[in-house]
């Protein structure tokens, strides 16, 4: 079926099963391939994207889902050619991303999460984040990242 | 043949600016003293722009025009006499392509120490998750048709579980010095226990995977996601009987190893490489969560007996200590990681009489590996559980009888290693302790023990533990003599410095601090140096990534190699080098230092005997962990862990402390809920959603403090971080279980099963 969305602001048309996942539909039909697959089963967050405000596991999400909705990926955090965003550049700073397969469905945990008006508080992050697994930071450095953009001015 | 989106190793934009220099001089680092010259501000993390934008390219991300998918059919028995493929009449195996070990034009081998595992089976299947056969198809549609198509026919055999019962031994290993049966015998008080250890999955986020590309000259390069590129190029020059130039092995950006990414890449990358070569064109083979939790390598399973002597006033007189460890199906690294198990089994204390004696055994379960720690997390889990109960049968702190006990310098180890350097037990204890008010918070807590008056009345109760540990810093005994690590060090013609080398950053900073190495000792600055990619066709063998060597071992190698680029340059150009090199490479061409790795000063080893310098030096651990428990349902709430690591030199404080609050959480993961169930030599919870890690709300508040006790066999003094926080998580946590609710859990995890048993029992 034809499936009309934008990705990161940009209108796109895609011809596709309304089964196919929207992880396969990005990585694969868009070549967006900042987010990740950690299990297709919607535990670990590797995944997440933002859709129409929400945090949602894209490998749960079907394309006849997203028929008409707003796409934000980690693409669409910065300009290519810009600077990081201040999320992105709290966790450059604070060592929140090491291997970094969790980082771009981490970070749009944490967008959604400021975007909604989220404060420094250690325990309200916490929760904003317990859908985004992570194996190399013990998260400590994630929350810090997270704390220090959501005393900073947001504005992407 | 591979497009890929734009990436860049730099960031990019200007304004991602790195802090302003203090002092555009280098670093000096003197190993023995403090650091001379200006410190200047540490980089961020190299590739750090790339991963936060979705630019870093991991081996599923590679788009490879043309390639098909592949997969692998594995046994579903334990234990069986293979007897043949089916495939479905029905099915158009036009479209597929089929590989048995038929079709392996090399050995049908996988080997690491012993050449025991096969690529793919011919005879006997010896656990479940046993490759037999390969498939690859254009699309997933139809390799799924065509994954339902294959039949096994086998011939069930029976199958060993338990490596207790197991008479298939893999390895073994004694160590001791004294006399253990008269020590003991003429102990006050002689403490047993035994304590089991279940397996640990590594979990990286990013699931295993190779991409196979078929080569002109007839061999094939294979990129993915891996800790060793030189483990997987001899597997694949042996299995496919090629040559050094056709086997070629390509890091892509790597999500994650801690041990699970060292060896099982090799099957990986084979298998891809056998179905590229049948098929003719490339191979994308990349695991599911599911196919990686039930197939990959885990950490060792152990059982522990333990017998503690003291004296009534604490004197620690006597240690005996029994290790068997599951190997699973096939050898892998077992060995090793028995040795590493059996030489920290006694902990960091010292002992006049000790004996260690440890075994592993073969079992019809998945073949288990390397996973942080390597053997010491299970035997250390042990050595402080004893040290715990020691404390709490003379009536005295644990703090206080590990303070008497702990190893000082001069000490003998139970090789017979003198440590005569770089000993930070006490000091990594004090500072743990006393930044978590250690013995205030335990008076506090003091109600809870022993089932008192907190204990009957309340739902909730709260505890406070410790651990201590030490761990052997690189290879165990002649490792590195063996290995013969090398780095190449180049500089063009305009001055710009290359590293090769073949360690490989999972995350853990090896692509910032080398350049970061070299910068300091040129006294440029970090961009100014560049990394080759790891290409086993462009780098050398620096030795694997792992056993917390490469900062150190492969570290070292790289300033020395940078000292020697400037002495070339300065002295023929009489001018610092970062003013004269470009000068220098325009008159006189590219310089290229060969690094090789040469024995550290006074380390002797003998294989023979297991006596002598096990490591060159040690690095030190403690950990107090505070945890709630609730009393009806057994659950353990981790609060905060105050982590205090001795990693010898601090090279970057913001990496450190994000290995040693990484390691920790795996630590506290295997402590409380990371648990395989193992029924009938199958894992019973092979998903995300069964087996359990601690998410950000799980996770305590981690606090960490490096101390730095140098080593002065390697020129920046650093030991390693990567492993240490591993070895003391656990203790830390049953201990303060312990303190809350007055019960000792023995074996990991301590589940709230095995909590409510515990209390049930105690009442």
């Amino acid at each position: 079926m034809s499936i009309g969305f934008r990705v990161n602001g940009e209108p796109v048309e895609l011809e596709v099963p309304g089964m196919r996942r929207l992880l396969d539909a990005l990585r694969e039909d868009l070549g967006l391939t900042g987010t990740k697959e950690g299990c297709g089963e919607g535990e670990c967050g590797a995944c997440s994207v933002i859709l129409d405000g929400q945090v949602v596991d894209a490998c749960l999400v079907p394309m006849c889902q997203v028929d008409g909705s707003d796409v934000r990926t980690v693409e669409g955090l910065s300009d290519t050619t810009g600077p990081l965003s201040p999320l992105q550049q709290a966790f450059l700073e604070l060592g929140g991303a090491q291997c970094g397969i969790c980082t771009p469905g981490m970070l749009m945990a944490a967008q959604a999460y400021l975007d909604a008006g989220g404060g420094p508080e250690d325990g309200s992050i916490r929760e904003a984040i317990a859908g985004n697994l992570c194996r190399c930071t013990g998260y400590t450095k994630i929350v810090d990242s997270i704390a220090r953009a959501a005393v900073h001015d947001l504005t992407v | 043949m591979i497009s890929r989106p734009p990436t860049s190793t730099t960031p990019p934009s200007a304004s991602i600016a790195e802090p302003p220099m203090v002092l555009p001089g280098p670093v000096i680092v003197d190993p023995l003293g403090s650091t001379r010259g200006a410190a200047r501000p540490a980089p961020f993390r190299r590739e750090g722009p790339d991963k936060l934008t979705g630019r870093a390219i991991y081996v599923d991300d590679l788009v490879v025009p043309g390639a098909w998918y592949g997969a692998t059919i594995r046994s579903t028995e334990p234990h069986a006499r293979f007897l043949g493929l089916e495939l479905d009449p029905a099915f158009d195996w036009s479209q597929v392509v089929v590989v048995t070990a038929a079709d392996i034009p090399g050995e049908n081998v996988v080997a690491s120490i012993q050449a025991d595992q096969p690529v793919l089976v011919t005879d006997e299947i010896r656990h479940h998750a046993e490759a037999v056969a390969l498939l690859a198809a254009p699309d997933r549609e139809i390799l799924r048709a065509a994954k339902r198509a294959v039949r096994l026919r086998t011939e069930p055999l029976p199958a060993v579980f338990d490596p207790l019962e197991s008479d298939h031994e893999f390895a073994h290993n004694e160590v001791g010095i004294g006399d253990v049966d008269v020590a003991m015998a003429g102990a006050d008080l002689v403490i047993e226990g035994t304590y089991r250890v279940g397996h640990q999955e590594q979990l990286y986020i990013e699931n295993q995977g190779m991409i196979a590309i078929p080569r002109d000259d007839g061999g094939v390069t294979v990129h993915g996601s891996l800790q060793c590129p030189y483990y997987v190029h001899p597997a694949l020059k042996r299995a496919l009987a090629l040559s050094d130039s056709q086997a070629v092995v390509v890091q892509t950006e790597t999500g994650g190893g801690f041990g699970g990414k060292e060896e099982y890449p090799s099957i990986v990358a084979v298998h891809a490489a056998l179905l590229a070569r049948k098929a003719g064109r490339p191979v994308r083979m990349i695991y599911d969560r599911h196919e990686d939790i039930s197939a990959t390598t885990k950490r060792h399973p152990a059982v522990v007996r333990y017998r503690t002597g003291v004296m009534r006033d604490g004197t620690l007189v006597a240690q005996d200590i029994d290790v068997v460890m599951d190997g699973g199906a096939y050898c892998t690294l077992t060995p090793v990681v028995l040795s590493r198990g059996v030489l920290h089994a006694g902990g960091p204390y010292r002992c006049p009489d000790v004996r260690i004696r440890g075994r592993a055994m073969a079992t019809n379960t998945p073949p288990n590996g390397a996973f942080r720690g390597f053997g010491a997390p299970q035997t250390e889990f042990a050595a402080e559980m004893q040290a715990n109960r020691v404390a709490e049968a003379l009536g005295l702190s644990p703090l206080a009888l590990r303070r008497r006990w702990v190893y000082q310098l001069g000490d003998m180890t139970p090789t017979q290693q003198v440590l005569r350097e770089s000993v930070a037990g006490q000091e990594v204890l004090d500072r743990a302790a006393e930044a978590s008010e250690f013995e205030r918070t335990r008076e506090r807590t003091a109600p809870g023990r022993g089932g008192g008056a907190q204990g009957r009345a309340a739902r909730r109760a709260s505890g406070i533990g410790l651990a201590l540990a030490w761990h052997g810093a690189g290879f165990t005994g002649s490792g590195e003599v063996k290995l013969k690590s090398v780095v190449y060090l180049d500089m063009d013609v305009t001055g710009r410095p290359t590293i090769l080398m073949g360690s490989t950053e999972m995350g853990q900073g090896t692509k910032t601090i080398f350049p970061q190495l070299v910068a300091a000792e040129l006294g440029i600055g970090e961009d100014d140096v560049d990394l080759a990619p790891v290409d086993t066709s462009v780098v050398p063998d620096s030795g694997p990534t792992v056993a917390s060597r490469t900062a150190m071992v492969v570290g070292g190698l790289v300033i020395q190699a940078a000292r020697r680029l400037r002495e070339q340059v300065e002295t023929a150009t009489g001018r610092p080098f970062s003013a004269s090199a470009s000068d220098y490479g325009q008159e006189h061409g590219p310089i290229h230092i060969e690094q090789r790795f040469v024995p550290y000063p006074d380390i002797h080893f003998d294989d023979a005997t297991y006596t002598g310098d096990a490591y060159p030096c040690f690095g030190w651990a403690a950990a107090v962990a505070e945890v709630d428990v609730d009393l009806d349902t057994g659950e353990v709430a981790v609060r905060s862990v105050v982590a205090a690591d001795d990693v010898g030199r601090v090279l970057h404080q913001v990496l450190a402390e994000g290995q040693v609050e990484g390691g920790t959480l795996q630590a506290v993961g295997y402590a409380t809920i990371e648990e395989m169930q193992v029924v009938d030599g199958r894992y019973r919870n092979d998903r995300l959603a069964t087996y359990l890690i601690p998410t950000a709300l799980d996770a305590p508040r981690i606090e960490t403090i490096l101390v730095e006790s140098p080593y002065s066999g390697v020129p920046h003094g650093a030991k390693g971080v990567g492993e240490l926080p591993m070895d003391v998580g656990a203790p830390a946590v049953v201990a303060a279980i312990h303190d809350a609710t007055g019960v000792w859990i023995h074996d990991l995890p301590a589940t709230p099963e095995r909590i409510l048993a515990a209390l049930r029992a105690a009442r």
